[in-house]
């Protein structure tokens, strides 16, 4: 069975509107952070508190417990700034405080007033069946986890460059690391947009959407150096597109089946995942556009500027 | 000729260490979790482990436990859980001459760590092991306050610190805890499978520095609470909190002595006026309570507060300091008393030779059945001690934990022999803790906790059932989507696949890795990019078929012209792998190394092992067409 054979399908002469969609997103992502004043951390990047509760009733038949209630009690024991929301069903509980303050000493007697408070949800579970997850990060902790999470996406993006300019030329590497930062920005912008956070598990999703997104640009990249040294005498804007018609097919079938497994992670991977999974989902998403609407397209436009004068950056077709 | 019998070998030594790492898991996991409940005397054997005699084996099932979570209680009182191991009858704190023969419970919870098929002992003894946010159990980073240290006194520190906490841990019984250095001044403390995470987190924190000073007497009091006084006085503008408290003030010291007239009552005399003349602050936020000085809870924040200050710590006569007491378990919003001590310290923690849990015999009403604290000094202690309680017979004696006055016995006579008691309203697990914290040493440097992460149980196993759920469902749509496409040659992808999951659970295993749920992840990950290798060497193969190839050509060609592909894609991956592992911490290590293990495994499967079947399959009958 095929899906697509001999295809034609003019890429590289559609890469103004490609490019302004990319550049429409980027700008909405953008104007979503400015307006949230930048990405919406998660108490892993600024410090505080995270618990998560479990508010089964005792009665099965109860209904389950409403947030503003919670909201209300916490309020008047001093924790207004207490973050209170549903975590997967409305059973889990999540509390986020993220004030500087040291909360650490006032954790065990949150726990305790709920406890006291809501006695047919919380009253007499034991501590560690009540809490099913607690974190803590203190503020410097945040802040540095914070700078090594940037550090090491630039490093990935560097040691990318690196081994692509090794394999493949300078042009090729900035292209497909232009890819990646599209990718990279466009997923952050996503996040603000939908109100997600961005925490530890998050900025390994980048990393992962990073690794993913490369893999289907090299492969349009190895066609397409194989098609530079065979088409001698085509242009390069013909060729490019020969290439990305090529593999076409590889391209949508690993997109399919590395989107079937994201998808039933995102899914059923459970909440603690979730936004982890909504990475990925949106890398790959993107990242399979990305190599073939931005990547190879960029590596054309390069070309139409400077190398066709120049004559150089040669070293491919020989 | 020479290629072909180098594939082969590295197929088979994959096999084998595959089966060597994994079978084990696989044959123990096949038993249902049961529970069971003994006595003492009818099921277990005699079996000696450092002064506690227990066996690990019942008849009734005729299995050796193998790391068995159980519990055991005494009663429905006293209990400890654990693996069994001697860490669990030392949670316990038996005294030495107790007879369990009589009331010792045994409850055993035998989970998927039992076998009944014996796997011969050369199998690998190492076990896929679960990480923390899977499994439960409590990660902290503690930092170590190296301030005004030089580099060396700082690294002894820390180490030193290391091992305290090592100590408190392996005596408070947690199985596998892991604790290490991190970077220059944090420590590492992973402990799975916790259940009291709170009371794990206390014990590392403590300090636990023990000291015994004298209670400062009547007239000095008297002295420290006038200096005090006419210090905030004259300096009532510096200290703009005071103002918010005033009026209420007055009322409640005047209902505190209506309350109890006490002879003692007089030392505080409170004259409203002057208290509006602010010339009783400090005198005002003390009131008195059953012959002793309290601090009701209203004004606690205020009181410390004020002794926290520098101005005032510098104000405090010389040679004397003012704690507080102990916080009631009963009722911990309550009334805290206050103690003036003398600054000299009698004695110390250091001279201590032993600590041990007590509960009161009932020798007098208030210590029937109340947990203690027993000390035992050793000789220079001993010493100290008898020449202290000889010099200051009728004086109180003041026990000081961390600053916190625990009692203040009165002195009726000199003490010999260097035995102490803490008393003084411990629940039973704060005496345990306590009792080891005293054993295990002070840490050499305050230590905080700058990062914790705590998993329940319940989540632990929701997130397993979640992980592989997602996992299983996607891998099954993914087989089919493989069959339906590239019908014959999509099964043998599928059976690359099914290999390369196998190939990252024994990899794990070997390298001693834990399974998180980011790793989770990656191995869902990994599924849809494994066939990524399989499909490009098919899809080239079909061109190749496409071009009028023969079936021999086509496979030898896609798959010498995939290879660069393959090679060149992820070896970028696997860049983003590893900084990714440099980077992460915990879970997300997890991600990484699952990643990375998967990228590897991909590349042998879709290289190696697939070529080998189709190689095979070509020869064997000189096939013309190819299911592809």
């Amino acid at each position: 069975m095929k899906l697509f054979d001999n295809l034609n399908i003019d890429f590289i002469g559609k890469r103004k509107i490609t490019f302004i969609i990319s550049i429409v997103i980027i700008l909405a992502g953008i104007l979503s952070l400015i307006v949230n004043g930048g990405p919406k951390y998660g108490i892993d990047f600024t410090g505080g508190t995270l618990l998560e509760l479990d508010f089964q009733p005792n009665d099965e038949n109860a209904k389950p417990i409403e947030i503003q209630q919670i909201r209300d009690i916490l309020a008047t024991q001093g924790f207004g700034d207490a973050e209170i929301q549903e975590f997967g069903n409305p059973n889990n509980i999540l509390v986020t405080i993220k004030s500087g303050i040291e909360i650490k000493a006032q954790k065990s007697r949150l726990i305790k007033i709920l406890q006291e408070k809501f006695p047919e949800y919380a009253g007499n579970k034991d501590v560690s069946r009540f809490v099913r997850r607690s974190e803590h990060v203190g503020a410097k902790i945040g802040e540095e986890l914070r700078g090594k999470a940037y550090k090491a996406i630039l490093i990935a993006l560097l040691g990318i460059i690196l081994y692509i300019w090794w394999r493949f030329e300078l042009t090729f590497g900035a292209a497909a690391v232009l890819a990646l930062f599209h990718d990279v920005i466009i997923t952050i912008g996503l996040f603000s947009i939908f109100g997600r956070e961005i925490n530890l598990p998050v900025i390994g999703a980048l990393l992962a959407i990073v690794g993913y997104s490369l893999n289907d640009t090299i492969v349009v990249f190895v066609r397409i150096r194989e098609d530079l040294k065979v088409y001698r005498k085509e242009k390069y804007e013909s060729i490019i597109n020969h290439s990305i018609n090529e593999v076409l097919s590889r391209t949508i079938i690993t997109s399919m089946t590395t989107l079937i497994v994201v998808l039933s992670l995102f899914l059923l991977g459970g909440e603690v995942i979730h936004d982890f999974a909504f990475a990925l989902l949106c890398g790959v998403i993107i990242g399979t556009y990305s190599s073939i609407f931005i990547a190879s397209p960029v590596l054309v436009e390069y070309y139409n500027r400077y190398s066709k004068k120049s004559k150089s950056s040669k070293k491919l077709r020989r | 000729m020479k290629k072909n019998w180098f594939r082969t070998a590295s197929i088979i030594v994959v096999f084998l260490v595959s089966i060597y790492y994994l079978l084990p898991l696989v044959v123990k996991s096949q038993h249902k979790i049961c529970d069971i409940e003994f006595f003492y005397q009818d099921s277990i054997k005699i079996y000696e482990v450092k002064g506690y005699e227990y066996e690990i084996r019942s008849y009734e099932f005729g299995e050796e436990f193998d790391n068995v979570i159980t519990s055991v209680a005494i009663g429905d009182s006293v209990t400890s859980s654990g693996n069994l191991s001697d860490d669990i009858l030392r949670g316990l704190n038996l005294p030495t001459d107790f007879d369990y023969t009589q009331n010792l419970q045994i409850h055993a919870k035998i989970g998927d760590k039992i076998s009944k098929v014996k796997l011969p002992s050369w199998f690998s003894q190492k076990q896929l092991k679960l990480g923390l946010d899977l499994k439960g159990g409590m990660h902290l980073v503690l930092e170590v306050e190296t301030e005004g240290l030089s580099n060396a006194e700082a690294e002894e520190s820390v180490r030193g610190a290391i091992d305290i906490i090592r100590n408190r841990i392996d005596q408070f019984g947690v199985a596998e805890p892991e604790i290490r250095k991190q970077g220059a001044k944090r420590i590492l403390v992973q402990l799975p499978g916790l259940k009291d995470a709170s009371r794990a987190k206390d014990l590392i924190g403590k300090t636990a520095l023990l000291e015994f000073n004298l209670m400062a007497k009547n007239e000095d009091v008297t002295k420290t609470i006038e200096t005090l006084d006419s210090y905030l006085k004259n300096n009532y503008e510096k200290f703009a909190f005071l103002k918010e408290i005033e009026e209420e003030e007055v009322s409640a010291v005047e209902e505190a002595l209506l309350e109890s007239p006490d002879e003692e009552a007089d030392t505080i005399k409170v004259d409203t006026t002057l208290v509006e003349e602010h010339n009783h602050i400090f005198k005002s936020l003390i009131s008195m309570y059953e012959s002793a000085l309290v601090v009701k809870p209203e004004n606690l924040k205020i009181f410390r507060k004020l002794l926290k200050l520098p101005e005032i710590k510098e104000i405090i006569p010389s040679g004397i300091k003012v704690l507080l007491g102990k916080v009631d378990p009963e009722n911990i919003y309550g009334t805290r008393q206050i103690y003036f001590l003398y600054e000299q310290v009698e004695l110390t923690g250091a001279l201590l030779e032993d600590a041990s849990v007590r509960i009161g015999g009932g020798e007098s009403l208030s210590n029937a059945n109340q947990p203690y604290v027993q000390l035992q000094f050793n000789n220079e202690g001993a010493r100290k001690f008898k020449n202290v309680t000889g010099q200051h017979i009728k004086e109180r004696l003041a026990i000081v934990l961390d600053n916190i006055v625990h009692s203040a016995p009165v002195i009726q006579d000199k003490i010999r022999g260097g035995k102490a008691q803490i008393t003084g309203n411990f629940t039973l697990e704060e005496a345990k803790d306590l009792v080891i914290v005293l054993k295990a040493g002070n840490l050499p440097v305050p230590v905080h906790i700058i990062e914790e992460r705590t998993v329940g149980p319940s989540l632990g196993s929701d997130s397993i059932k979640a992980g592989f759920k997602a996992a299983l469902i996607g891998m099954i749509i993914v087989i089919i989507f493989m069959i339906f496409y590239y019908r014959l040659s999509g099964l043998i992808a599928d059976f690359a696949l099914f290999c390369n999951i196998v190939i990252i659970g024994a990899v794990l295993t070997m390298l001693n890795a834990s399974l998180t749920l980011p790793g989770i992840a990656g191995i869902i990950l990994t599924i849809g990019m494994a066939v990524d290798a399989n499909v490009l060497i098919f899809e080239r193969i079909r061109e190749e078929l496409s071009a009028g190839k023969t079936v021999r050509t086509a496979i030898d060609n896609g798959y010498r012209r995939a290879i660069i592909t393959i090679a060149d894609a992820n070896i970028t991956t696997l860049i983003t792998a590893i900084v990714l592992y440099q980077f992460g911490t915990g879970p997300i290590k997890g991600f990484a190394v699952t990643l990375s293990i998967g990228i590897l495994a991909s590349m042998f499967t879709a290289i190696v092992l697939t070529r080998a079947i189709f190689d095979g399959f070509v020869t064997k009958k000189a096939r013309k067409t190819l299911s592809i």
